[in-house]
């Protein structure tokens, strides 16, 4: 278990703060550190060494992943020895900045670490840090061994829970709580009411902390009478987490609980701006409320910002995450949102076609649009990355027939827009007494496949066309490989049938991805494994380990082979599908990782969870580079539009949130669900967005009317808010009930026509 | 809301009790107070704890309901052994036990023999997971599939009836359905605009799909095969699509009526009294709208003086008994302060059975419309009369043989009375059963009744003894028509199918759905032979007249006068 703490820590550190080779953090090291620089090469040659030879097709050129446990315990004592010198000799500015290199987590030091995660900047620290604990904590309470992992957990987080919680051991009078919560109130309420909701939001924070800095030193009677008196005073959108903090009552109730752990770990944000933040001071500094005061200044981060104050109904869309709001610095990171270059296909089949557009009698159309098609692709999008920012696999000629496929079948889409409204598909399940978990089509909408709560997942033929497996290798030995339709003799024809189930999971499957290339499936389960299927032999080829706990969701690259997945252990992993380990961790939700999605150029990855927030990750280097929140409840749904500019996503709460990812803000807010919404999708062009919900329903929203409507350029970018409309009714186009039948998935052909997919309910 | 829950919010703890008790199911005997408490709290916090674990479960599970299996599932992560042999119920019942001084709270499990077990037949292999593919939308537009939900919920139609210029765009209707009803109906402004602005609303056309639909509908309903009658009839009570085609059925129902009781068509009358069940069974339809049209129809089976062309043989008697049903399941279903239909419906049957001139055939529907009312009508109306009816019948019966027709309408009425009154009679009366008794209470029938109700009490004590005996098998007797259509078969079965003349252009011409009562060009053929013949029978005119009038002033001809009935209604 030791092994495990440490290996997770060190999977941590390269991923955070080291992007490729040489790290960004040298740069902002200053030159003296030439003692330090010495360390640092060393624990990544170890790392990257295991992983140089990766594979010809080009994997990332990966950060050091896996570490033998006893070198890199030699490493880190040379490090507490190396830092133990310079604290002595007084140079703390090299301490820090070590630290923050190494990523040492000091053992000795009892402070909070600040500024770990040298990759988001010093304001991250937080993260950083409860990362690390909750990964010790995790990986200690791996379920190998149930008898005792009880103990053995405890002994592993007392050193981190008691750093966390020693901030609460220096008390005030408990009796006057109620008096100085009281006092702020009364004041908030009596500023002028441009600043009050403002500082309104202190309410929250500062009573959450108040309560458990009481409970924490046993004075659980004036605890429950706190929190009885001022619970209900709080925004309803904290409920949850009321009634999770309600159940707190003892001491020994705060070691074990993660949540709380992360929520005095990772500073509470507030963004208020500054005539507010200035009123406050001076109120607090004239009454010596210092009790407050000291909370504010050690547990909230205030990301004060010069301009007008927010209005009420602005802070409510913005607020309402787990650990308050985003800081705006954190969005500032550039984003490469534009698209790949599509790669240029000359194509002998393009005759075929154009025999068969000329018997149709149309060949001059044909021209023009292959001439559009052409100059389209050529044209480089200033806002994408670089074509190998992230290596991608070649593309096999079959991928080519493919986009050939795509490109033809695209002339034929219909062009959507208020007036012309999709027509909707509906798959309803039958008889699914299992329960239904997860749906996902292929791009060409040929099969369909679904997970089960009763560990099987399931494969359909959206088509006529009956699914085959490849004869067994005796019978294709036996083949004439030489022969044109080889590829039609390895099929064994025995096997056909309308859907084919995949056994191997051993717990309900609440995640499902094809491959683009319809080769592979993706699932991912409550056993903890993501799986790798076969669409060939229908048969599993790998199991993924490394979750350890529920696999909440997964997704296959827009490109293939890379995947992503995340689940209850808090973060989102990216795998190459020919390596057992992941590439990359994505490390600082602080709850569970509900949904994950890539973005169409494969250079991101954008993942949901139930701490209420939405964060982009650069897959390159593992960085978060944008930081959403606003939602009210667990994310479960999410969708890039088809141009990589935008994302949606939706939550328990029944709102769509959109964002503008390139800038960092969020443009849009869709309220008429009254369920959690489980599907979204944009329609191939981005014209429409449609999303399904357990409400039975599937609506249609304008999402160009959406997008077209904001005003976003750098300077309403830096106030990092900007007025929502409340305009949801304008842009619903339509909405479909179905009969009983909650909407578990969405999906547009490449022709525009909305299938929707569910399991019917018969109750 | 969300106060609601905050009431919740403030920690809520398991009894120290239910402590002691588990502690005693485990062996432990003797729990000091102190631990107890100790306990309680830690194990409500622990508890708390997997739930909103198991909540991750169920969310990710699509589900509303939190099952077993989601807690199971969070004792894993919490690295605690999963409880086993739980399965999720719909229903798991506590029950309460009180020993040594305290309440116990259990799960009942019954021990099960496996031998049972073993020797029970298989149950049936559920079915497999399929799938299914249909048009939620189609270019935007949800089509009338029995896969979709009804197109325009019953609600709405009523909103549509009641408040036209609510009546909102869907996918908007979370706004507009709020407003109350009735206001501002009361200015003669208001009703002025609503007037110029309804006209629109009030044109619409029925696509050629639902023209063919309605064809094939309406013959196969009056048809001569009965295998495709059901099968219409059938859609007709399931279909969610029929709403816009409602004005047509229902004037299809009420000219035919009007027709074919002229016409003496027995068979037809029954397969349109049919078609009228159908549409009441449809939960998707709101009728309320077009039962000034239904309504008369109905009543004029019931109580038409004459319905078949020979009266002495056919059973005519069965339409009577089954309109009569339907009256009485309307007048339930639609009866309302406002409207009255019930008390009225009661007025007209009264009236007429008190005339002494009325024919034995309308005496016959009367009593069997106000004897499927119920109990208490019957009580109240029909006991009483029991003397002065059972001296006409005895007239009848013991009096010289005028003519065998009224001779089979009295032994009709006398049996239809006996059957009703004998049982209401051995609810309410007590006992001893003595046969003068009744003779002087009731009459010539008295003698008779006092063996019918010997025998219905006789039969409610052995049905009792059932009750008790199993748990509750009440069947209720559903009204059918099954049983006349063999009795009608021989009679009328040949000459069905170009008997009733539907109007041809009636698929076209209501262009205005709520006034459909007014008549039409195209009818008047009808019209005259209505007239003409109703010289001969003035009693069943009378009868319809009467309906007719009422229905047509008062109820909704269209809506502001039921608007304005209902806000001085509440007022």
């Amino acid at each position: 278990v030791r092994h495990d703490t440490y290996y997770a820590a060190h999977v941590m550190t390269p991923l955070l703060s080291a992007p490729g080779e040489k790290m960004a953090a040298v740069q902002d090291a200053p030159m003296e550190l030439d003692s330090e620089k010495e360390t640092k090469p060393e624990i990544l040659s170890d790392g990257t060494s295991n992983l140089s030879g990766n594979t010809a097709s080009g994997t990332l050129s990966s950060p050091p992943l896996t570490a033998g446990g006893a070198p890199k315990q030699e490493d880190q004592q040379t490090l507490i020895a190396v830092l133990q010198f310079l604290r002595r000799n007084k140079l703390t500015e090299s301490v820090d900045i070590l630290r923050r290199e190494a990523c040492l987590e000091d053992q000795e030091d009892s402070q909070t670490l600040d500024g770990s995660g040298g990759g988001k900047g010093d304001g991250d620290g937080g993260d950083a840090n409860s990362l690390l604990s909750r990964v010790s904590i995790a990986s200690a309470a791996a379920p190998q061994s149930t008898l005792t992992p009880i103990p053995v957990k405890s002994e592993y987080d007392q050193p981190d829970v008691s750093v966390v919680l020693s901030a609460y051991s220096q008390q005030g009078d408990p009796s006057l709580y109620q008096v100085y919560y009281t006092g702020l109130k009364n004041f908030i309420e009596s500023v002028l009411d441009c600043h009050r909701a403002e500082l309104s939001q202190l309410f929250y924070p500062l009573f959450v902390h108040m309560y458990l800095e009481l409970v924490y030193n046993n004075h659980e009677t004036k605890a429950k009478a706190f929190f009885e008196k001022f619970s209900g005073d709080q925004e309803c959108y904290y409920q949850d987490d009321l009634q999770i903090l309600c159940g707190l009552t003892k001491k020994e109730h705060l070691k074990g609980n993660e949540a709380l752990l992360d929520f005095r770990t990772s500073r509470f944000v507030l963004r208020i701006s500054r005539d507010s933040y200035q009123l406050l001071k001076r109120h607090l500094q004239e009454r010596h409320n210092n009790q407050i005061w000291n909370i504010i200044q050690e547990h909230l981060y205030i990301d004060i910002f010069d301009g007008m104050p927010r209005s009420k109904s602005q802070i409510d869309s913005m607020s309402g995450s787990f650990a308050g709001e985003t800081r705006r610095e954190v969005n500032k990171a550039k984003v490469f949102y534009g698209l790949l270059k599509e790669p240029e296909i000359e194509v002998p089949l393009d005759d075929e076609d154009d025999e068969a557009e000329n018997e149709e009698g149309k060949p001059k159309k044909k021209k023009t649009k292959k001439d559009s098609m052409g100059s389209k692709s050529k044209k480089q999008d200033p806002n994408a990355p670089q074509q190998n920012r992230i290596p991608l696999p070649e593309l096999k000629d079959s991928d080519k027939l493919d986009k050939i496929m795509y490109m033809k079948e695209s002339t034929k889409r219909i062009r959507l827009g208020p007036e012309n409204l999709p027509s909707i598909c509906f798959y309803s399940f039958l008889n699914a007494y299992q329960g239904l978990t997860a749906v996902d089509f292929t791009d060409d909408s040929s099969l369909l496949a679904g997970g089960f709560a009763d560990s099987t997942v399931r494969v359909w033929s959206a088509t006529p066309k009956k699914l085959r497996k490849v004869k067994s290798a005796a019978e294709l030995n036996l083949i004439d490989k030489e022969s044109d339709d080889v590829l039609e003799r390895i099929m064994d024809e025995k096997t056909a049938s309308e859907s084919k189930n995949l056994y191997g999971h051993s717990g309900p499957v609440y995640g499902v991805s094809f491959s683009p290339d319809r080769n592979y499936l993706l699932s991912s389960s409550e056993d903890g494994t993501v799986r790798l299927w076969s669409l060939q032999t229908f048969t599993c080829l790998v199991g993924y380990k490394g979750h350890n706990y529920p696999v909440w969701d997964t997704h296959f690259s827009p490109f293939g082979y890379y995947f992503v997945s995340g689940g209850h252990d808090r973060v989102a992993r990216l795998w190459a599908t020919d390596h057992y380990q992941p590439l990359r961790i994505f490390a600082g939700h602080l709850a569970d990782v509900t949904c994950t999605r890539f973005h169409p150029n494969s250079n991101y990855v954008v993942t949901g969870s139930t701490d209420r927030t939405i964060r982009l990750w650069d897959v390159l280097n593992g960085n978060c580079v944008r930081f959403f929140t606003g939602h009210k409840g667990p994310i479960h749904s999410l969708a890039f539009s088809p141009n990589g500019k935008f994302l949606a996503s939706g939550s328990t709460d029944g709102r769509v949130l959109l964002w503008d990812i390139g800038h960092g803000l969020m443009i849009g807010e869709l309220k008429g669900h009254t369920d959690t919404i489980y599907a979204l999708k944009f329609s191939r062009d981005g014209e429409i967005l449609a999303s399904g919900s357990m409400d039975n329903t599937v609506r249609l929203w304008d999402s160009m009317k959406a997008f077209d409507d904001m005003e976003t350029d750098d300077f309403t970018a830096a106030t990092g808010h900007i007025p929502l409309p409340d305009n949801s009714q304008e842009l619903l186009l339509g909405m479909y009930h179905s009969k009983s039948t909650p909407v578990t998935h969405l999906h547009f052909t490449r022709r525009n026509l909305l299938l929707a997919a569910g399991a019917y309910n018969s109750q | 809301m969300a106060e609601e829950r905050r009431q919740k919010l403030c920690s809520v703890i398991l009894p120290t009790e239910s402590m002691k008790a588990i502690a005693e199911s485990v062996g432990v005997g003797s729990l000091q107070e102190e631990s107890c408490l100790a306990l309680s709290e830690e194990v409500s916090y622990r508890i708390k704890e997997i739930a909103q674990d198991a909540l991750k479960f169920m969310h990710h599970g699509k589900r509303r309901k939190l099952t077993t299996g989601d807690i199971d599932h969070a004792l894993k992560l919490k690295n605690v052994e999963p409880l086993y042999g739980f399965q999720s119920q719909e229903f798991i019942p506590f029950r309460f036990a009180s020993g040594g001084g305290r309440e116990l709270h259990f799960y009942e499990e019954k021990e099960v023999d496996l031998s049972d077990i073993i020797n029970t037949p298989l149950p049936r292999v559920p079915l497999d997971v399929s799938l299914k593919a249909h048009w939620l939308s189609i270019d935007g537009v949800q089509p009338a599939i029995p896969e979709n939900p009804p197109p325009v919920p019953k609600e709405q139609q009523k909103t549509d009836s009641t408040e036209p210029l609510k009546a909102v765009k869907p996918g908007q209707e979370e706004e507009g359905s709020i407003q109350t009803k009735g206001q501002g109906a009361s200015s003669a402004e208001v009703k002025g605009k609503e007037k110029m602005r309804m006209k629109p609303r009030s044109t619409h056309e029925l696509s050629v799909e639902q023209q063919l639909y309605y064809k094939e509908i309406t013959e196969a309903c009056v048809g001569s095969c009965e295998a495709k009658r059901a099968e219409a009839l059938q859609s007709i009570a399931t279909d969610p699509g029929l709403y816009q085609m409602l004005p047509r059925f229902s004037t299809f129902i009420s000219e035919g009526v009007r027709v074919n009781v002229v016409q003496n068509n027995l068979a037809l009358l029954i397969y349109l009294m049919r078609m009228v069940k159908a549409l009441m069974d449809n939960p998707t339809l709101y009728l309320e709208k077009y039962l000034h049209e239904l309504i008369p129809a109905v009543v004029t089976c019931i109580v038409s003086k004459q319905l078949c062309l020979r009266p002495d043989v056919d059973n005519h008697w069965a339409l009577r008994d089954f309109a009569a049903r339907l009256m009485a399941q309307s007048c339930k279903t639609f009866s309302t302060t406002t409207n009255n239909i019930q008390s009225r419906i009661t007025k007209t049957f009264t009236k007429a059975l008190l005339d002494d001139k009325t024919q034995w055939t309308t005496r016959y529907g009367c009593i069997a419309g106000l004897a499927e009312l119920g109990h208490d009508v019957i009580k109240t109306l029909i006991i009483p009369r029991l003397s002065v009816e059972g001296a006409r019948i005895k007239a009848v019966m013991d009096g010289p043989v005028v003519s065998n027709i009224d001779k089979i309408g009295a032994d009709h009425v006398q049996s239809l009375l006996l059957k009703h009154c004998a049982c209401v009679v051995a609810k309410t009366r007590p006992l001893p059963d003595m046969v003068d008794q009744y003779k002087a209470d009731y009459g010539y029938l008295g003698t008779m009744l006092c063996s019918h109700v010997v025998k219905a009490r006789a039969q409610a004590a052995f049905q009792a003894q059932t009750v008790n005996r199993t748990t509750l098998t009440i069947t209720q007797p559903r009204p059918t028509l099954s049983m006349s259509q063999s009795g009608l078969s021989a009679s009328s079965g040949s000459r069905t199918p170009n008997i009733i003349k539907v109007p041809s252009s009636l698929t076209l011409m209501s262009t205005r759905p709520g006034t459909p009562t007014q008549p039409s060009p195209p009818a008047t053929k009808y019209i005259v032979m209505a007239t003409s013949a109703g010289a001969a029978s003035t009693q069943q005119v009378r009868v319809l007249n009467e309906f007719v009038s009422l229905y047509l002033s008062r109820l909704p001809r269209h809506l502001y006068h039921f608007r304005a009935c209902l806000t001085s209604d509440r007022r």
